[in-house]
């Protein structure tokens, strides 16, 4: 729909993100065929899409977790296929995953969980890992005394903060979230929303989101694409949306729940 | 001294110059530690500022503290809006002291955990005569056929625990055979008793060593796997999600696997007999030279149906044994995958320990009623 400006506009932005014809498949049909998408810096990307339409097989696949038979993906102008093992490892320390579930380490505190990335990648004076990591944790809007707690001690919407901070641990350019409002009650939710939005705003993240929840696409998204077919189906802003003509987009946008968000 | 700008006496001017990122912020810290100074005011200038992130803007927070605290003051001069918003965001952040680690006096410690060991002696054997009065009421009930009995659970854990067994038990028995035999020979040969290495081979390995070893191979197989399957349930709620449903875990994950492992034991113990019969046999036949015929005829005489049926009779007790440890301690694993590892590890050590305790209960048994 809004296929002609974002053309247009192509120029001046930068594609952090581009990937090209993506093929993904597991034993037989394929989950996604022939998917186009790119993600612009600066902008936070909310990815929609029926469940198993293959929303967290493009994260995981982006992110080089799962393979492709093919299409290519470019990462901050660089072709992910074509770049030594050492790039790939540079590269991989630009972004941060917030995984569905949080993947923190079960036999890590919390501190050490969000202090790993620091250890492992950056050589730091003593102490300096430690309080870059509580940095992150009470950025993340955890109260200090989290980081001595262990995973399994945590709820569900503290488990999800632990993981954002351990994804924010190296001030990576681009996060990639799996739902990171899923779980959460709503007033839980909206303060992720925030969190997310202020993070962007001071960090100057890229944010690349699935998520189904209706008010995070209405308040932090600047773009949303929805999957569907196999393919991005069409992507473009809330209230562009609303008026696309496809069943399963018109049912998503203007279903009773988003009923109550208009645009004028 | 008159500085920079030219108003104030007591100002210092502090260049901000270059990246001040997580990756340079190591190297560039220690070149301005030392510029903090008391009674002055001190100006940071970030104009000639780089790239800047959280640890550069956190670096930056923490050299303004220090100043403050030697009694000085600071401010910020020339940052770009978005380093001047990042140092905003961190300012705040980060005063509050982390509670220091309790320290422990290790005379309490070594006491603590010897009374938690004792303690846990006797919660375990508690658990396991829990487990076992629960499992039998669930078997007794199926028998009276008032509960439903879980034959695909049950054919499937009889499967993985002595079909899929075989290879492993059939080759590690035939070669301990084979060694018995050779050693023994070896002795035997010295006094010209060649031919009693099928006595010792048949007895040794029938009444001793064949179920043993099988036993033991069972508790660092199946006793292993119960303990992670069920360790592994209990971390992502499924157990809790079965006592809500109105089942019992023991029900439905230990018994099936229980009766599995008695079921499985004996007959796994049985295949380990023959394998090291058939190791003896090839190796008195080519190394030590007996001829077949006459292994089989001292086999028939020294090997007596009573020696082969004390090894079966035991093979129950340990499978009972090996699987209601691995159950316990699956259901007792926390949170953590450390935690699993820690039980799983747990599991075969005792498992293994009680095998080797129950074989030398029943050897005092059957020398007091004399077989």
């Amino acid at each position: 729909m809004n296929g002609e400006t974002a053309r247009r506009d192509d120029e001046e932005r930068e594609a952090v993100i581009a990937a090209r014809g993506l093929v993904v498949g597991f034993s037989g049909e394929p989950i996604l065929d022939g998917l186009d998408i790119d993600v612009w810096r600066g902008e936070i990307l909310g990815i929609v899409g029926g469940s198993g339409t293959g929303k967290s097989v493009l994260l995981r696949t982006i992110i080089g977790l799962n393979r492709r038979s093919s299409g290519t993906i470019k990462v901050f102008g660089k072709d992910f296929d074509a770049i030594s093992g050492q790039e790939r490892q540079d590269i991989g320390r630009r972004w941060g995953v917030l995984f569905q579930q949080g993947a923190l380490f079960s036999s890590l505190t919390v501190l050490q969980n969000v202090a790993v990335p620091l250890r492992e990648h950056m050589r730091l004076p003593d102490g300096l890992a430690e309080d870059l990591a509580r940095l992150k944790i009470e950025m993340a809007g955890l109260p200090a005394d989290a980081c001595a707690k262990y995973p399994a001690e945590l709820s569900g919407g503290m488990i999800k903060r632990a993981a954002l901070a351990r994804a924010l641990a190296l001030d990576p350019d681009i996060v990639f979230l799996d739902e990171p409002t899923a779980g959460l009650d709503p007033i839980g939710a909206a303060e992720f929303d925030q969190l997310i939005l202020k993070l962007r705003d001071t960090l100057g993240l890229t944010v690349f989101m699935v998520t189904h929840d209706l008010d995070s696409l209405v308040t932090i998204t600047d773009r949303i694409a929805v999957l569907g077919n196999r393919r991005v189906l069409v992507d473009g802003t809330f209230a562009e949306l609303k008026s696309f003509d496809h069943p399963w987009v018109r049912a998503y946008f203007n279903g009773p729940r988003a009923e109550h968000f208009t645009f004028g | 001294m008159r500085s920079a700008d030219g108003a104030r006496d007591d100002v210092t001017v502090l260049g901000i110059a270059g990246d001040w990122t997580v990756e340079t912020v190591g190297t560039v810290l220690p070149t301005v530690a030392g510029k903090v100074a008391a009674g002055r005011h001190l100006v940071f200038d970030g104009s000639e500022l780089g790239r800047f992130d959280t640890a550069g803007a956190w670096a930056l927070v923490g050299l303004m503290r220090q100043q403050e605290e030697a009694g000085g003051s600071s401010e910020l001069r020339s940052f770009s809006k978005p380093a001047a918003t990042l140092i905003a965001e961190i300012d705040p952040l980060g005063r509050e002291q982390l509670p220091a680690p309790v320290r422990v006096n290790p005379i309490t410690w070594t006491l603590e955990e010897i009374g938690r060991g004792a303690a846990g002696i006797i919660d375990d054997a508690y658990l396991l005569l829990a487990t076992l009065g629960e499992a039998s009421v669930s078997f007794l009930d199926m028998l009276l056929l008032r509960r439903r009995m879980r034959w695909a659970a049950l054919f499937n854990n009889i499967s993985r625990a002595s079909i899929q067994a075989v290879p492993i038990i059939g080759l590690m028995s035939f070669l301990i055979g084979m060694i018995i035999a050779q050693q023994g020979g070896f002795y035997l040969s010295t006094y010209g008793a060649d031919v009693l290495v099928v006595d010792l081979v048949g007895v040794l390995t029938c009444r001793e060593i064949g179920v043993l070893l099988t036993a033991i191979m069972i508790a660092g197989r199946s006793g292993a796997a119960y303990t992670a399957e069920i360790g592994s349930m209990k971390m992502r709620e499924e157990v809790d999600a079965l006592k809500v449903l109105g089942l019992s875990p023991v029900e439905v994950l230990v018994l099936p696997r229980l009766l599995a492992l008695i079921i499985a034991l004996p007959i796994l113990t049985l295949v380990a007999d023959l394998a090291a019969l058939a190791g003896a046999w090839v190796v008195s036949l080519f190394y030590i030279g007996i001829p077949t015929d006459v292994f089989l005829d001292r086999l028939k005489a020294a090997l007596t149906v009573t020696y082969v049926m004390i090894g079966l009779a035991k093979a129950p007790f340990m499978a009972a044994i090996i699987g209601l440890i691995a159950a316990i301690e699956g259901m007792k694993v926390k949170g953590s995958a450390e935690s699993l590892g820690e039980h799983t590890t747990a599991a075969v050590v005792k498992a293994i320990f009680m095998v080797v305790v129950t074989d030398g209960v029943f050897a005092m048994i059957f020398a007091t009623i004399g077989i």
